[in-house]
Order: structure tokens, then sequence, then C-alpha cells
């Protein structure tokens, strides 16, 4: 997979240090999944975790603490391997990263898309969010576009299929948008097929157009 | 430290008496290799008796009561032993996979719901190229002076968000400065970490 647009370095500490909403967590495991670049990058960044963790001033442990913990370590482990990890090699023809699988199943097909505006379908994650952001999936057909908008807070897109340009560049699968209040931008789908993006927001987008300003009481986005 | 295990049912293990000397000696990534292969429960003493009260530090300090945090360390310590299969020595040092344990443990208990990971299988995948984040042996006075070289300000965005797991947003709001701000400061902060990680190799 030839990814070029890759996590912001703020956005992977926050994550690492697991302090992120589970919604915004969400796209940001599903990038580290297909990107092998980024898998990197957040292992250093968990090491400075590590590091933290290391340093800390060790907390008294009650007494029998340890004896508890060893009369369990024979007991059967609960195995719980995640429906991610069950259809791991099953789905990535299908682009769906394993840690949406939990939340979507493993088909980018059998999505119960709903219709906001012609050529723009969503469908909402059922993943907690902070501070009035969003969770879900977009499909766009190829020559529209997102209305135009700047954002209060963080807002990451994850490219599943299909492709879009803005005023930053091109995103293919793969690619991440990683944003902030500072860019204001209106992603154009430009490719012959339709683009499935996962997208996350900590805090409502603000709207430049009027169409915009009527249509997000409704659509959140 | 009290060796707080003698009462131990049916295992007649030695005791460890020389690890407070030896302790900043070991290479705990070694040692929780040897215990995934071994599955020897003197070696996981060891492992607890240096990380379960850090571990429970941690926990502590990210606003859980006693009682809570006493328990996800347990939780945290047995997944220790059920998956040291996983660990792998090349990608990261015992207190980062450690730290990852009790991360999620911690977080998917104060959410009650489960914090998206890019699962500990992906561990046992093609090894992308050699990153040299340049950790190595540990001593737990390293990180302090790693962050006394930051400027005071990118420190603190680093404790709030590891310690106190605040978001971004969070964080702009409690200390009253723009997003940009927060972003910015964590990225420097980060990547002066890193840059003396690779300095020190």
């Amino acid at each position: 997979m030839n990814i070029n647009h890759h996590l912001d370095e703020a956005t992977l500490v926050s994550y690492a240090a697991g302090a992120m909403s589970q919604s915004m967590a969400l796209v940001v495991a599903c990038h580290i999944s297909m990107c092998n670049v980024c898998r990197d990058r957040v292992y250093s960044t968990e090491a400075i975790g590590g590091m933290l963790l290391e340093s800390l001033e060790p907390a008294a442990i009650s007494e029998d603490a340890l004896n508890k913990l060893l009369a369990r370590l024979d007991e059967e482990p609960i195995v719980q391997v995640s429906k991610a990890e069950e259809r791991l090699s099953s789905t990535e023809q299908d682009n769906v990263p394993a840690p949406l699988n939990d939340f979507i199943g493993n088909s980018l097909n059998e999505i119960n898309w709903k219709s906001i505006l012609p050529g723009i379908h969503y469908y909402d994650i059922s993943c907690k969010t902070e501070f009035g952001g969003v969770s879900r999936l977009l499909r766009i057909s190829p020559g529209k576009s997102m209305l135009l908008h700047s954002h209060e807070g963080n807002e990451l897109t994850l490219i599943l299929r299909g492709s879009i340009t803005d005023e930053v560049g091109r995103f293919t699968v793969g690619d991440i948008a990683d944003l902030d209040s500072d860019i204001e931008h209106q992603p154009l789908v430009d490719g012959d097929e339709d683009c499935i993006c996962l997208v996350a927001t900590d805090a409502p987008l603000k709207f430049k157009t009027l169409l915009g300003k009527i249509v997000q009481p409704i659509t959140g986005f | 430290m009290k060796q707080g295990y003698e009462k131990r049912s049916g295992e007649d293990l030695k005791k460890p008496t020389t690890i407070l000397q030896q302790e900043a000696l070991i290479d705990w990534s070694d040692l929780l290799s040897i215990l995934a292969l071994k599955r020897e429960k003197e070696l996981y003493i060891q492992i607890y008796q240096h990380f379960a009260p850090k571990i429970k530090a941690y926990i502590i300090r990210l606003g859980m009561v006693n009682t809570t945090a006493e328990e996800l360390m347990q939780e945290t310590m047995l997944s220790v032993w059920h998956k040291a299969h996983l660990y792998d020595a090349s990608k990261a040092v015992a207190s980062t996979w450690i730290f990852r344990l009790a991360r999620n443990k911690s977080i998917d208990w104060m959410r009650k719901q489960k914090y998206p990971d890019y699962s500990l299988q992906d561990w046992l995948e093609e090894p992308a190229e050699n990153n040299n984040c340049g950790e190595q042996l540990i001593t737990s006075d390293r990180m302090a002076k790693i962050i006394k070289q930051l400027p005071e300000k990118q420190g603190q965005v680093i404790y709030m968000s590891f310690y106190e797991g605040r978001s971004h947003v969070e964080i702009a709001a409690r200390l009253g400065i723009p997003l940009g701000s927060v972003k910015s400061r964590i990225r420097l902060a980060s990547q002066k970490i890193k840059m003396i990680w690779k300095d020190e190799v």
C-alpha cells in the first residue's frame, strides 16, 4: 500500500498516551494497521509511556496481592480472540482495517447507508465521541465534494476506498488527513468510484456556506 | 520492599533475595522474553516486584481510587503472564509493552469501552525496518533526566497526556491556550525526546 499522508506527531502522542476519545482512537488504530511507517512511529511513541511508567515512584501494594495473583495464573485465560483478529486474514482485500471490524463487520459492501444530500451517504458508528464530535463512515460519489468547513477541534479522515483531493493534496486508500482548526478545506472526490472514508472529530465543524449551516444540525457534519 | 510471597501454595520457589541489589542491572526485556519461553513463576515474581508498584502508581495518577488501581494492576499483571508469548523484544522494551497493557486495561475500565488498538497480534507480523527509536536498557532516572531537558511547557503537555489521559481539546481548555499551541508543544516535546534517544544510542 502506497501511503503518502500520515499521522501528525501530536496525534500519535495522544493515541499512545491513551488520551483520545474512542472515535478518534479508532481512526488512528485503523491507519496504524494499514501503515508500516506510522506503526513504527507509534512503537517509539509508546516508548515514552514505557519510560514514564519506569520513572514513577512505586505505589504500595497490598500484601496478599501477589499470592492472589499467583493463585490465578493457572486459571485458563479467558481467550478473547477479538473479532478483529479472527477476521484479520479474510478482510484485507476488502480494505476494512481490523480495528473497524468490531464496529461494522468485514465488508464495506454491506453497510446500511443513509442519504443526506444527493451523492452523499453516511453511516454512524456506535463509537463514543467527545465534545460534540462525530464518528462515521461517509460515502461520496465521484465529482461530489464535502461542504467547505473548518474545525474547532481535530478532524481525522481515513480513506478506505477511492480517493479525494483537497487544498492539502490527494488522498488515496490508507492515507489519513489529520487536520485541525488551522485548516479550512473542501474535499472533492476525484476518481470514478465512490469514495468511502472513516471520519472522526472531537468538536463540531464550522461551515462556511448557508447550505452547510442549514444541513449541519441534521448531519452534524 | 516487603517480600510478600512467602506463603505461596505448593510451590517451592527460590527466594530472589538479591533482587534489590541487582535491580539496576536487570534487563527486564530479556527477562520477559525468557518468561515467555520458560513460564517460570520465579521469573514472573521478579517482574511483578519491579513493575506492579509502578503499574499501580500509573493507574492512580490516571485518577483511579486505591482499590480499583490494585484490581487493574492485578489484571495487567495477569495479562503479562498470559500474553508474554506475544512479547517481541525487538519491537519494544519490557516497560513499553507493560505500559501498553496497563493503559488498555485502565482506559477500558474507566470509560467502559474498548480503546481501539492495533492488535497485539500485529507484533508478530513482518518486521518493518528496524526502528532505532533508541530504547535500550532503561533506568528509572533516565526519563526524569530527559523530561528535565524539555522546556517546562513541553514537559507539562506530555505529563497531561500520559499521566492524566487528557485529550488535546481538554488540555487546551485546562491551560487556556489554543488547540494549535497544545499540538505544537506536544510535537516539539515528542520530537525532542526521540532525538535525545537517538543521540544516546
